[in-house]
Protein backbone atom coordinates (compact mmCIF):
# COMPACT_ATOMS: atom_id res chain seq x y z
CA UNK A 1 0.00 0.00 0.00
CA UNK A 2 2.79 2.05 0.87
CA UNK A 3 4.28 1.76 -2.51
CA UNK A 4 1.00 3.09 -4.24
CA UNK A 5 0.96 6.05 -2.24
CA UNK A 6 4.79 6.81 -2.76
CA UNK A 7 3.71 6.08 -6.72
CA UNK A 8 0.89 8.20 -6.43
CA UNK A 9 2.46 10.79 -5.05
CA UNK A 10 5.43 11.01 -7.59
CA UNK A 11 3.06 10.85 -10.11
CA UNK A 12 1.10 13.77 -9.03
CA UNK A 13 4.34 16.28 -8.72
CA UNK A 14 5.88 14.76 -12.35
CA UNK A 15 2.72 16.36 -13.76
CA UNK A 16 2.50 18.95 -11.29
CA UNK A 17 5.94 20.20 -12.53
CA UNK A 18 5.78 19.77 -16.08
CA UNK A 19 2.25 22.12 -16.01
CA UNK A 20 3.61 24.43 -13.87
CA UNK A 21 6.73 24.91 -16.58
CA UNK A 22 3.76 24.94 -19.62
CA UNK A 23 2.25 27.88 -17.27
CA UNK A 24 5.40 29.49 -17.75
CA UNK A 25 6.56 29.18 -21.50
CA UNK A 26 2.47 30.32 -22.07
CA UNK A 27 3.18 33.19 -19.97
CA UNK A 28 6.54 34.51 -21.61
CA UNK A 29 4.74 34.19 -24.59
CA UNK A 30 1.46 36.40 -24.04
CA UNK A 31 2.60 39.28 -21.58
CA UNK A 32 3.52 42.19 -22.53
CA UNK A 33 7.43 43.47 -21.57
CA UNK A 34 10.66 41.87 -20.14
CA UNK A 35 9.74 42.86 -16.40
CA UNK A 36 6.33 40.86 -16.25
CA UNK A 37 7.96 38.20 -18.53
CA UNK A 38 10.28 37.78 -16.02
CA UNK A 39 7.60 37.11 -13.42
CA UNK A 40 6.44 34.05 -15.51
CA UNK A 41 10.21 32.74 -15.95
CA UNK A 42 11.56 33.19 -13.16
CA UNK A 43 9.00 31.88 -10.86
CA UNK A 44 6.45 28.96 -12.37
CA UNK A 45 10.03 28.37 -14.56
CA UNK A 46 11.67 27.09 -10.86
CA UNK A 47 9.08 25.83 -9.19
CA UNK A 48 8.42 23.54 -12.32
CA UNK A 49 12.58 22.02 -12.46
CA UNK A 50 12.14 21.39 -8.52
CA UNK A 51 8.77 19.74 -8.39
CA UNK A 52 10.39 17.26 -10.91
CA UNK A 53 13.74 16.70 -9.09
CA UNK A 54 12.30 16.14 -5.79
CA UNK A 55 9.61 13.67 -7.82
CA UNK A 56 13.21 11.97 -8.78
CA UNK A 57 14.35 11.79 -5.25
CA UNK A 58 11.29 10.29 -3.83
CA UNK A 59 10.95 7.45 -6.63
CA UNK A 60 14.59 6.31 -5.94
CA UNK A 61 13.56 5.67 -2.38
CA UNK A 62 17.62 6.09 -1.43
CA UNK A 63 18.81 8.46 1.64
CA UNK A 64 21.40 9.43 -0.78
CA UNK A 65 19.58 10.48 -3.80
CA UNK A 66 17.10 11.85 -2.22
CA UNK A 67 19.44 14.39 -0.61
CA UNK A 68 21.26 14.95 -3.76
CA UNK A 69 17.76 15.69 -5.28
CA UNK A 70 16.97 18.10 -2.23
CA UNK A 71 20.23 19.94 -2.55
CA UNK A 72 19.80 20.67 -6.19
CA UNK A 73 16.47 21.86 -5.47
CA UNK A 74 17.56 24.35 -2.76
CA UNK A 75 20.02 25.09 -5.02
CA UNK A 76 18.02 26.54 -7.99
CA UNK A 77 15.66 28.41 -5.16
CA UNK A 78 18.43 30.32 -4.03
CA UNK A 79 19.87 31.34 -7.99
CA UNK A 80 17.11 31.99 -9.63
CA UNK A 81 16.24 35.34 -7.87
CA UNK A 82 19.42 36.11 -7.91
CA UNK A 83 19.81 35.55 -11.83
CA UNK A 84 16.45 37.44 -12.45
CA UNK A 85 17.48 40.74 -9.78
CA UNK A 86 20.66 40.87 -12.20
CA UNK A 87 19.16 40.53 -15.58
CA UNK A 88 16.27 43.51 -14.49
CA UNK A 89 18.53 45.61 -13.10
CA UNK A 90 20.90 45.62 -15.65
CA UNK A 91 17.98 45.82 -18.66
CA UNK A 92 16.58 48.69 -16.29
CA UNK A 93 19.75 50.61 -15.67
CA UNK A 94 20.63 50.40 -19.69
CA UNK A 95 17.21 51.90 -20.45
CA UNK A 96 14.86 49.41 -21.37
CA UNK A 97 11.17 50.57 -21.04
CA UNK A 98 8.32 49.21 -19.55
CA UNK A 99 5.12 48.19 -21.24
CA UNK A 100 3.09 50.86 -21.01
CA UNK A 101 0.40 49.31 -19.15
CA UNK A 102 2.26 49.52 -16.20
CA UNK A 103 1.37 51.78 -13.71
CA UNK A 104 4.34 52.56 -11.39
CA UNK A 105 8.25 52.54 -11.98
CA UNK A 106 9.92 53.71 -8.59
CA UNK A 107 13.27 53.50 -10.30
CA UNK A 108 12.99 55.92 -12.81
CA UNK A 109 15.63 58.02 -13.00
CA UNK A 110 17.71 56.61 -9.74
CA UNK A 111 19.66 54.12 -12.02
CA UNK A 112 21.65 55.18 -14.41
CA UNK A 113 20.29 57.50 -17.50
CA UNK A 114 16.96 58.02 -17.79
CA UNK A 115 15.48 56.57 -20.52
CA UNK B 1 -5.42 -3.08 -10.26
CA UNK B 2 -2.71 -0.94 -11.75
CA UNK B 3 0.32 -1.52 -11.09
CA UNK B 4 2.53 1.20 -8.99
CA UNK B 5 5.15 1.42 -12.30
CA UNK B 6 2.14 1.70 -14.82
CA UNK B 7 1.27 4.60 -13.11
CA UNK B 8 4.80 6.50 -12.94
CA UNK B 9 4.95 5.76 -16.21
CA UNK B 10 1.82 6.97 -17.71
CA UNK B 11 2.79 10.37 -15.99
CA UNK B 12 6.57 10.32 -17.12
CA UNK B 13 4.83 9.87 -20.84
CA UNK B 14 2.29 12.62 -20.04
CA UNK B 15 5.46 14.75 -18.76
CA UNK B 16 7.48 14.34 -21.67
CA UNK B 17 4.90 16.05 -23.96
CA UNK B 18 4.13 18.74 -21.82
CA UNK B 19 7.13 19.36 -21.65
CA UNK B 20 8.18 19.45 -25.38
CA UNK B 21 4.78 21.89 -25.69
CA UNK B 22 6.71 24.25 -23.29
CA UNK B 23 10.07 23.55 -25.15
CA UNK B 24 8.95 25.10 -28.68
CA UNK B 25 6.14 27.87 -26.65
CA UNK B 26 10.09 28.68 -25.24
CA UNK B 27 11.74 28.64 -28.36
CA UNK B 28 9.13 30.89 -30.35
CA UNK B 29 10.04 32.83 -27.91
CA UNK B 30 13.80 33.07 -28.13
CA UNK B 31 13.40 33.51 -31.74
CA UNK B 32 10.95 36.40 -31.94
CA UNK B 33 11.69 38.18 -28.96
CA UNK B 34 12.20 41.91 -29.72
CA UNK B 35 14.85 42.39 -27.14
CA UNK B 36 18.42 41.33 -26.20
CA UNK B 37 16.99 40.57 -22.56
CA UNK B 38 14.18 38.58 -23.68
CA UNK B 39 16.03 36.01 -25.34
CA UNK B 40 18.51 35.82 -22.16
CA UNK B 41 15.42 35.29 -19.80
CA UNK B 42 13.90 32.75 -22.56
CA UNK B 43 17.46 30.95 -22.60
CA UNK B 44 17.30 31.06 -18.67
CA UNK B 45 13.96 29.40 -19.07
CA UNK B 46 15.20 26.69 -21.79
CA UNK B 47 17.92 25.42 -18.82
CA UNK B 48 14.95 25.17 -16.54
CA UNK B 49 13.04 22.62 -18.77
CA UNK B 50 15.86 20.46 -20.18
CA UNK B 51 16.10 20.16 -16.22
CA UNK B 52 13.15 18.86 -16.03
CA UNK B 53 13.88 16.53 -19.31
CA UNK B 54 16.44 15.29 -17.71
CA UNK B 55 14.65 14.58 -14.33
CA UNK B 56 11.54 12.59 -16.05
CA UNK B 57 14.05 10.86 -18.27
CA UNK B 58 15.80 9.63 -14.63
CA UNK B 59 12.94 8.26 -13.79
CA UNK B 60 12.52 6.12 -16.53
CA UNK B 61 15.33 4.99 -16.95
CA UNK B 62 16.18 4.52 -13.12
CA UNK B 63 19.85 5.63 -13.51
CA UNK B 64 19.64 8.58 -10.22
CA UNK B 65 22.68 9.77 -11.68
CA UNK B 66 21.29 12.02 -13.74
CA UNK B 67 20.52 13.82 -11.12
CA UNK B 68 24.32 14.96 -10.77
CA UNK B 69 23.89 16.03 -14.57
CA UNK B 70 20.97 18.40 -13.38
CA UNK B 71 22.62 20.09 -10.59
CA UNK B 72 25.67 20.67 -13.42
CA UNK B 73 23.27 22.14 -15.82
CA UNK B 74 21.84 24.24 -13.18
CA UNK B 75 24.95 25.93 -12.00
CA UNK B 76 26.15 26.29 -16.00
CA UNK B 77 22.91 28.02 -16.30
CA UNK B 78 23.26 30.42 -13.41
CA UNK B 79 26.44 31.76 -14.28
CA UNK B 80 25.26 32.09 -17.97
CA UNK B 81 22.75 34.20 -17.06
CA UNK B 82 25.13 36.29 -14.60
CA UNK B 83 27.31 36.77 -17.33
CA UNK B 84 24.62 38.18 -20.21
CA UNK B 85 23.48 40.13 -17.79
CA UNK B 86 27.25 41.90 -16.90
CA UNK B 87 27.30 41.86 -21.05
CA UNK B 88 23.92 43.66 -21.24
CA UNK B 89 24.78 46.15 -18.75
CA UNK B 90 28.59 47.01 -20.49
CA UNK B 91 26.98 46.80 -23.76
CA UNK B 92 23.77 49.07 -23.95
CA UNK B 93 21.39 49.73 -26.26
CA UNK B 94 23.27 49.32 -29.19
CA UNK B 95 21.03 48.58 -32.87
CA UNK B 96 17.87 48.11 -30.33
CA UNK B 97 15.73 51.15 -29.66
CA UNK B 98 12.42 50.22 -27.56
CA UNK B 99 9.52 52.50 -28.37
CA UNK B 100 6.78 52.71 -25.76
CA UNK B 101 4.70 49.82 -27.26
CA UNK B 102 7.27 47.63 -26.59
CA UNK B 103 8.40 46.98 -30.27
CA UNK B 104 11.58 47.35 -31.48
CA UNK B 105 12.85 49.59 -34.14
CA UNK B 106 15.77 48.23 -35.55
CA UNK B 107 18.59 50.95 -36.06
CA UNK B 108 21.91 50.65 -38.08
CA UNK B 109 24.76 52.11 -36.20
CA UNK B 110 25.64 55.19 -38.55
CA UNK B 111 22.28 56.30 -38.23
CA UNK B 112 22.05 56.56 -34.37
CA UNK B 113 23.27 60.17 -34.04
CA UNK B 114 20.20 61.38 -35.64
CA UNK B 115 19.79 63.96 -33.15
CA UNK B 116 16.58 65.04 -31.35
CA UNK B 117 14.96 65.59 -34.44
CA UNK B 118 15.04 61.69 -35.21
CA UNK B 119 14.05 60.79 -31.99
CA UNK B 120 10.91 62.86 -31.98
CA UNK B 121 10.61 61.41 -35.21
CA UNK B 122 10.76 57.79 -33.98
CA UNK B 123 8.24 58.45 -30.92
CA UNK B 124 5.50 60.18 -33.22
CA UNK B 125 5.64 56.85 -35.23
CA UNK B 126 5.33 54.60 -31.84
CA UNK B 127 2.33 56.67 -30.74
CA UNK B 128 0.62 56.07 -33.97
CA UNK B 129 1.38 52.57 -33.89
CA UNK B 130 -0.43 52.22 -31.15
CA UNK B 131 -3.53 52.13 -32.34
CA UNK B 132 -2.88 49.97 -35.09
CA UNK B 133 -1.15 46.91 -35.01
CA UNK B 134 2.03 46.46 -33.19
CA UNK B 135 3.95 44.60 -36.00
CA UNK B 136 3.41 47.40 -37.76
CA UNK B 137 4.94 49.50 -35.54
CA UNK B 138 7.64 47.27 -34.80
CA UNK B 139 8.29 46.73 -38.80
CA UNK B 140 9.11 51.12 -39.41
CA UNK B 141 12.21 51.95 -40.16
CA UNK B 142 13.78 55.17 -38.71
CA UNK B 143 14.99 57.71 -41.49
Amino acid sequence: MIAYGIALFTALLIVAGALFALIAAIGINRLPDLYTRMHAASKAGTVGSGLMLIAVGLHAGDLATFSRAIAGFFFFILTAPVSAHLLAKAAHQVGYKLSPVSVLDELKGKDGPAP
Amino acid sequence: MIAPETIIQAACNFALVVLGIAFFLTVYRVVKGPTLPDRVLSLDMLVGIAIGFIAVIAIRTGYTLYIDIAISLGLVGFLATVAFARFILARGLVGERPLEDGAVLRTEKHKVKGGKKAKAAAAAAGGKGKSGSPAGAGGGRRK
